[in-house]
């Protein structure tokens, strides 16, 4: 095909039938129209072409890309079927801190027909109304918002509008090393259940290299508060609260705390916070801070066999469902476990205490195909399609129901302790409040000054109560002058 | 000859057109829409409500921008000074006739083509507490290094020794500066009986005083603009405990987490008021010992 044109010209000179140049490309045209309604079959409706922003590259954005070729063969099957109807093409484009970029994309008057995000962003984008209420569509096309866990559909939902429909849901637990369990005199069939448990296995499981004042070195375990730090050397802790961090804005939750109640309120300087905050802190007591400090500086980046769990340097952490497929790629011999992270042993009614995030799509306000890019919403929600791009991002499905099929192909061998977990009364999630990412900030700080022991968490926590109270109120101001009140 | 004048004047303007359009578009009209936009509640995505001065009186009374002035005002005082110190003595060193100069020059030149980011991520391991080069030259000293990046006693102070990496630039200035000395002056000194300090501080530095003056003034206003390292480094919240939440890293989190556009185009005012005065010292101060006797 690339060397039409120049044949074309010539068999125009030829025949001397074509005497301009723009005979030959009209000629050429025609020509070039016939070829591409030849390999259209005989409908004659142009594909209608939206754009899709997706955040993950590697194995989960592949998931995504043959969902979408699923959905773009759909398409195009059905225009055979019916001259009348123009295919719908979805075109997937990877965007990195997509939360960033869609909101400047919408702000410039030009955003993707079609986006995903994370559902803690929900709040935020709907507050600065960058979102399409997808309420209606859903009604219309009888959507079925009860065959949803409904913690996970809540994450979509927000000041009475549906934003968001969750696709992809994810949750977390204590993971464990069982051969580092073993070495320790433990048994690796058995995870720590109370937070008490967990304390003392993570005494057992720390790991020392004292050196001797005759300068012979020596392995050591358990807390050592009698051997100075220039004579030790951590080279294993049991679990550490600030590894991976990734939670750390949610310790008060695995004690019965909340950082919110209802959409006035702040409650960081609850009870059950601070003594969660307690808790973190005396693992700095118990370690020493600067010995933590350096520890943890030792640690490779997250993805690589570095990792500090991987790596064996620490043998319990609270990670997510996906650790799975890093296990296989970085450590594939390791010997692993879940298990739901540990409740304080005088509440056992806090088991199960997990964060349930989700991956969702969203239609950006000013969507050029809000139609369309609801079309294929309504693809994806579909039970077997759900089951196709969650097995392939290696989670569970944020659905009721589930096929055999899932769970009897699904690689993690702990995926039903993940849904489990999900469907917990006791899954909680990033409070859906416009003001979260400040929020986030000030408890990152609060954290860093109880874990440095800096600040106790009484203090630490009141500071962040109190700022955060007023940049709540700050922004229900704000809001409230919006929405013209 | 008139026609001509006016000729030339258009085809003046013509040529200068492209830059002219470029600062409209892309500095003057940016400055003059945060201006509005500093007096206003702005996410971006709704229109903006005028709200007067209530952004500016918020900004006195936050903390962070407390914080983060001051952590900027510390890196800017300690990098513009070491970088001067560094670069300086770098440039009197690479001077002076010795074998191989060209490879000295290129060496010490070579970091600061490095852009910023790889640099960064060079120096979060080297400044690694556990494994990294400095605290293992350090370990076979006998001395235990701190965290550093990790420990808020120590993080701002590492993003400060990380000014010395970029000293080759204003090296190559006060090295251009430097060769400009007339001679003349030094065999005037040398028969004067002057020895190598004394040639320095009275014929040197005089002599360059407005190469220092030039590289000073930039200096301050990089600065007070720090930002890359430190996001790199320890990350957007400025940890450890918001040592090296430096003033644009505050002004980013604002606006682009938080998205109160009207209250980050304050903050840039202030910033920009910041460095103008600052600059406008600087060249004040500058009148008593900068010496432009050509």
């Amino acid at each position: 095909m690339t060397d039409s044109p120049r044949d074309t010209r010539r068999g125009a000179r030829n025949t001397g039938a074509l005497r301009t140049p723009a005979a030959a490309v009209a000629l050429l045209t025609v020509g070039l129209g016939l070829l591409s309604s030849c390999s259209a079959s005989e409908n004659k409706q142009a594909p209608r072409h939206i754009t899709y922003w997706e955040k993950w590259t590697g194995f989960e954005g592949e998931a995504m890309d043959a969902v979408i070729d699923d959905f773009n063969a759909k398409e195009v099957a059905h225009a055979k079927t019916d001259a009348s109807y123009a295919p719908i093409e979805v075109e997937k484009v990877t965007i990195s801190n997509v939360e960033q970029k869609l909101l400047i994309a919408i702000a410039g008057g030009n955003p993707p027909d079609l986006a995903g995000n994370y559902s803690f962003y929900v709040a935020a984008y709907a507050d600065g109304g960058a979102l399409t209420d997808l309420g209606p569509m859903l009604s219309k096309a009888g959507f079925d918002r009860s065959a949803y866990i409904e913690h996970y559909m809540k994450l979509g939902e927000y000041r009475g509008k549906t934003w968001a429909v969750p696709i992809v849901p994810a949750s977390i637990a204590l993971l464990t090393n069982k051969r580092l369990f073993r070495e320790a005199g433990l048994d690796p069939e058995h995870p720590p259940t109370t937070i008490e448990e967990l304390d003392t296995f993570s005494q057992k499981l720390t790991k020392w290299e004292v050196t001797l004042p005759n300068g012979e070195k020596k392995i050591e375990t358990g807390y050592l508060p009698d051997v100075p730090e220039s004579q030790k050397r951590l080279i294993q802790a049991g679990f550490l609260p600030g590894e991976p961090g990734w939670w750390s804005y949610g310790w008060g939750y695995f004690f019965g705390g909340n950082l919110v109640d209802g959409p006035e309120k702040i409650t960081a300087a609850d009870p059950r916070n601070i003594q969660a905050y307690n808790w973190v802190a005396s693992y700095s007591k118990n370690l020493g801070i600067g010995v933590t400090k350096r520890f943890r500086s030792g640690f490779g980046n997250f993805a690589s066999p570095q990792n500090a769990f991987l790596s064996g340097k620490v043998a319990m952490v609270l990670q997510g469902v996906w650790m799975h497929n890093f296990i296989e790629k970085y450590a594939p011999g390791l010997q692993w476990g879940a298990a739901p992270f540990p409740y304080p042993a005088a509440h056992p009614e806090l088991a199960f205490t997990t964060t349930a995030d989700a991956d969702v799509l969203v239609i950006p306000k000013d969507s050029p195909h809000p139609a369309e890019a609801f079309e294929f919403i309504k693809y994806v929600t579909q039970q077997s399609v759900l089951e196709k791009l969650c097995l392939g991002q290696q989670k569970f499905t944020p659905l009721k129901n589930v096929s055999d099929e899932f769970w009897r192909v699904h690689p993690n061998p702990y995926i039903r302790l993940f849904r489990e977990l999900g469907m917990s009364k006791n899954a909680f999630s990033i409070p859906q409040t416009g003001i979260w990412n400040e929020y986030n900030r000030e408890l990152g700080n609060a954290v860093d000054l109880i874990q440095n022991l800096t600040q106790t968490p009484e203090v630490a926590l009141n500071d962040v109560q109190t700022k955060m109270q007023a940049a709540l109120d700050r922004n229900r101001r704000i809001l409230a002058r919006r929405d013209g009140k | 000859m008139r026609s001509l004048e006016s000729t030339n004047r258009r085809n003046g303007l013509l040529f200068c057109l492209p830059w002219l359009i470029g600062l409209t578009v892309f500095l003057i009209y940016p400055l003059c829409a945060a201006l509005y936009y500093s007096l206003c509640d702005y996410s971006v995505l709704l229109p903006p409500v005028f709200i007067g001065l209530d952004n500016y009186v918020d900004l006195m009374k936050d903390p962070l921008f407390w914080k983060s002035l001051y952590n900027t005002a510390y890196y800017a005082a300690g990098s513009v000074l070491l970088g001067m110190v560094t670069s300086l003595t770098l440039a009197l060193l690479l001077n002076s006739k010795v074998k191989g100069l060209g490879i000295y020059r290129t060496l010490f030149f070579l970091p600061s083509l490095m852009p910023v980011v790889a640099g960064s991520i060079l120096w979060l391991w080297m400044y690694n507490g556990q494994s990294g080069i400095i605290n293992t030259s350090l370990h076979h000293l006998g001395i235990t290094g701190p965290a550093w990046l990790a420990d808020p006693a120590w993080a701002k102070t590492a993003i400060v020794l990380m000014a010395v990496w970029g000293a080759g630039n204003a090296m190559v200035v006060y090295l251009a500066g430097l060769q400009d000395v007339p001679t003349s002056l030094y065999e005037a000194a040398i028969i004067d009986g002057a020895g190598y300090f004394k040639r320095l501080f009275n014929v040197t530095i005089p002599m360059i005083s407005p190469v220092i003056y030039f590289n000073v003034v930039l200096s301050i206003i990089a600065g007070f603009q720090a930002f890359t390292q430190a996001f790199i480094m320890t990350g957007s919240t400025g940890a450890p405990e918001r040592s090296t939440l430096f003033y644009v890293l505050n002004l980013y989190n604002v606006g682009f987490q938080d998205l109160r556009m009207g209250y980050a185009s304050a903050m840039a005012w202030v910033l920009f008021i910041v460095i103008l005065v600052l600059t406008f010292a600087a060249t004040k101060l500058s009148q008593r010992w900068v010496t432009y006797d050509r």
